[in-house]
């Protein structure tokens, strides 16, 4: 049955904007996160997003999932900060923040969870257009 | 004489599954609404009637290997959306736009629905006699 598609496809979808929902989670959890070196500190982590190809040489193949190709570490350079008196300071004096950008963040948040809900609904009208359809000619 | 289903159905059931692919369609945009590059699609409900109408041979795939037809949904091409603001990162999918037609495909569908089943009434009560 064809029409089960729509749940392959809308569930792809909600596990993408979940997985951002979790890196969001992770960045803001660990925007103070201080460590005493360049390359041990928390670095912003974003999803890869891609469409699914189900067949690359059918231009009308339009119905694809999300594919999440993989996370990237944000190439910003992290905050340094001069805290001598810290105790996590390297011996310059120096202390490493992450290059967690909590704004971006939360508005990050808020696109996933109105995505999520977009592919939640769509996952709804297509179950209940299926049930429909299960009891036709009766 | 023959109850032919084809006839008495009409378009219907052809209508019926072509909103389903459209839901298909429209429900791969919403996923696909934070994909980088991604290109919003949809079907144009007319030029799928033509080719209904028209009745042209269409061609059917045996096998994995073979190409698509040009023309597979139903004959309809798949066409690209215009968007009204394009966005920086190549994506043409608009939250609001694929809601609005993904609503107007899900009534569409249910009144194809409605006109099967009001078919299927009208047989029952034809077959029964009463």
């Amino acid at each position: 049955m064809s029409s089960l598609n729509i749940f392959d496809i809308a569930g792809s979808g909600m596990n993408a904007q979940n997985l951002r929902l979790n890196l969001v989670a992770s960045n803001i959890s660990n925007a103070n996160s201080v460590s005493s070196s360049l390359d041990q500190v928390y670095r912003s982590r974003q999803p890869v997003f891609a469409a699914e190809l189900q067949n690359i040489m059918d231009k009308n193949d339009a119905a694809s999932g999300v594919d999440v190709l993989g996370v990237v570490e944000s190439q910003a350079p992290p905050i340094m900060e001069y805290a001598p008196q810290h105790p996590m300071a390297d011996e310059l004096g120096y202390i490493y923040k992450p290059n967690v950008n909590t704004v971006e963040e939360m508005a990050n948040m808020m696109s996933a969870s109105r995505a999520y809900e977009n592919n939640v609904e769509v996952l709804n009208t297509a179950k209940n257009l299926i049930l429909q359809t299960l009891k036709m000619g009766q | 004489m023959a109850i032919n289903f084809n006839n008495a159905l009409g378009i219907h059931p052809q209508a019926l599954s072509l909103r389903e692919q459209r839901g298909e369609i429209l429900a791969a945009n919403l996923a696909n609404a934070d994909t980088p590059d991604y290109k919003a699609r949809d079907l144009d409900f007319s030029s799928v009637l033509q080719q209904t109408l028209q009745s042209e041979p269409r061609i059917n795939k045996t096998n994995v290997g073979h190409m698509e037809a040009s023309n597979s949904v139903l004959g309809a091409d798949l066409l690209y959306r215009n968007p009204h603001q394009a966005s920086l990162d190549g994506n043409t999918v608009e939250a609001h736009v694929e809601q609005a037609k993904y609503a107007e495909n899900a009534v569409q569908y249910q009144a194809s629905l409605r006109f099967i089943n009001n078919k299927f009434a009208g047989l029952m009560s034809a077959i029964r006699g009463e």
